[in-house]
């Protein structure tokens, strides 16, 4: 089934997702995302009136625990992977987020 | 195979004392070395852990020698966290990424003495049907070296099927264990949704993902995963249902089991010569006193188009936390946070992510959501009835793993839909929820395996490892093993 996605279309959703694209990326991905959701229409042709949706499968029901302290991941840890932090005071570093 | 390189072999050898942890885990360590050059099984080998924890074990044979898994080497894929051990995903992202925790399946292994030998290769966080999204280079198949082992969890098949070791470890969301496995020529086991704890696995799409075993035999499967098995208070939806010993399932009698083969699925598209050992498989079955009948799957063939919105839907959201802040690749030099974000997931991500992120992101997005994600998780329940009704006549659904043996690197690579298309048989069994089997079943022409996949019912994983054992009874399929020139 033929189905168009545009360039700009995969500009917005690219914004969406914080994925920066050159301009034969977003060329390739309206082409490809084009292809992929076109195959998926073919959805459209299933009765699903009165369906409900599934969002997952897990069949469990709502369990409770004792609210009890437990040990986690202690600060140093929690940062040691972090391309930049500030260990002594506990913090993540980023680029400044305001011009 | 000889029965030494089995779970059962080595098990025995550790309780007799007639080898010591320490000479298994160097002689598989030689294995891996040999041939890691030419098949690409690994990310990271960790033999001083390896090593270390052989040690271990013979040092304290009271402690550990009645472990069920004591002194066995395993290979997991490298999406499960290892505390202390580089842990990538096959992505940029995490290249040097280092979990401060175990995931639950690795300390389960290894508090049942398993030994960790290394990180397998995958595609790139899991998603593809190749190795080929591998950011560190593709794996090869040790049946056709120019053809892929399949994937996801295809390292984790390279390693078991060149006798690397005897078990390894995947993670299933759309075929990932199952595909690899039947293209490797392996038993690989999806278990039912919850059967397994997830902490610690790198999510892809959180209501499909599952972790499972890839084996050579049905018994060395079932051992692993009665390790692996289980409650686990850090995953919600993991079950309390208790697991079962799943080695006693394994009596060899099927008589009366019903298995249910959906024809009407298999008309197109699947390769005459996999067809003609799904066939075989089923008169093996048959002859030892099950019942083999048509069952239907009338929604089945829908499953591609669900699973592809629903878990990039889910893969979206799932990977928005690979920002370049709390862990993992950081773009340099960028003005602001908005374009540090943007570049580092430019440079940290592959390009099959990449798109698997932009169509969630689509599917999930106004205007869309309703047309794409909506109708496909309507379409879900549709196919999850099927098989609830399907096991109302038959106690297992029996279809070929994969439409076609392994295909050459490269065939797929331009064309996504085409690589998604493979997926057929396997997702629906994800969407459900249900435990699957992929077992070898005989090969093609060119010396290609095929699998064929058991589908059965919530938390019947026995029943499926009973079927597979009483197949492995009656072929020798499972004993073939790759020339490898060593």
């Amino acid at each position: 089934m033929s189905f168009r996605v545009t360039t700009s279309e995969v500009e917005a959703i690219a914004a969406l997702a914080r994925i920066e694209l050159d301009g034969p990326e977003v060329e390739l991905f309206a082409r490809q995302l084009g292809d992929i959701l076109g195959y998926a229409r073919e959805l459209q042709a299933v009765n699903t009136s009165d369906v409900a949706p599934t969002a997952h499968v897990a069949g469990s029901q709502d369990t409770e625990r004792p609210d009890e302290i437990r040990p986690s991941l202690d600060r140093t840890s929690a940062l040691q992977n972090a391309p930049d932090a500030w260990s002594e005071g506990g913090l993540f570093k980023v680029p400044r987020v305001l011009g | 195979m000889s029965e030494a390189a089995s779970v059962r072999g080595l098990r025995e050898q550790i309780r007799s004392g007639s080898r010591s942890a320490t000479e298994i885990c160097r002689e598989a360590l030689a294995t891996v070395k040999a041939l890691e050059s030419s098949l690409h099984a690994f990310v990271t080998i960790t033999e001083e852990h390896a090593l270390k924890r052989a040690a271990e074990i013979d040092k304290d044979p009271r402690r550990w020698r009645d472990k069920p898994l004591s002194g066995v080497p395993i290979a997991l894929k490298d999406n499960l966290c290892t505390r202390g051990i580089r842990t990538t995903a096959s992505s940029r992202m995490l290249e040097s990424f280092l979990p401060p925790y175990d995931a639950t399946v690795v300390s389960r292994l290894e508090e049942a003495g398993a030994i960790i030998v290394g990180k397998t290769n995958c595609d790139e966080f899991a998603m593809g049907s190749s190795t080929e999204n591998s950011a560190f280079g593709p794996s090869r198949n040790p049946w056709a070296p120019d053809r892929t082992p399949g994937g996801s969890s295809g390292g984790s098949a390279v390693a078991v099927a060149s006798g690397m070791t005897p078990v390894a470890l995947g993670s299933d969301t759309g075929g990932s264990i199952r595909q690899p496995a039947a293209l490797c020529g392996l038993v690989g086991l999806k278990p039912t949704y919850g059967r397994v704890s997830r902490y610690g696995l790198l999510a892809f799409a959180s209501s499909l993902d599952q972790i499972g075993p890839l084996a050579r035999t049905a018994y060395d499967a079932a051992v692993v995963l009665a390790v692996i098995a289980g409650a686990d208070p850090a995953d919600a939806t993991s079950t309390p249902t208790p697991a079962a010993d799943y080695a006693a399932a394994l009596t060899g009698d099927i008589r009366q089991i019903r298995i249910g083969v959906p024809w009407r699925l298999l008309e197109n598209g699947v390769d005459p010569a996999v067809l003609q050992a799904f066939r075989v498989a089923l008169d093996v079955i048959r002859a030892r006193g099950a019942v083999v009948e048509h069952v239907d799957l009338p929604h089945a063939k829908h499953a591609i188009s669900v699973y592809y919105l629903i878990a990039t839907a889910e893969a979206s959201s799932n990977l928005a936390r690979y920002d370049g802040v709390r862990y993992g690749y950081r773009a340099p030099n960028t003005a602001d946070l908005g374009s540090m974000y943007a570049r580092t997931r430019r440079l940290g991500f592959g390009p099959e992510v990449k798109r698997r992120i932009m169509l969630g992101t689509y599917v999930l997005s106004a205007g869309y959501y309703d047309a794409y994600y909506l109708k496909a998780q309507q379409v879900r329940t549709l196919i999850t009835g099927d098989y609830q009704r399907a096991f109302d006549q038959v106690d297992a659904v029996a279809m070929p793993t994969t439409p076609t043996a392994a295909f050459r690197l490269g065939e797929r690579t331009a064309d996504p839909l085409q690589m998604y298309l493979g997926d057929v048989f396997t997702v629906s069994a994800n969407l459900a929820g249900l435990p699957a089997i992929s077992i070898p079943c005989g090969f093609t022409q060119e010396h290609l395996p095929v699998g064929l996949q058991l589908t059965g019912r919530r938390f019947e994983e026995a029943a499926l490892l009973r079927l597979a054992d009483a197949h492995e009874r009656d072929t020798d399929w499972w004993q073939r093993t790759p020339e490898l020139g060593i």
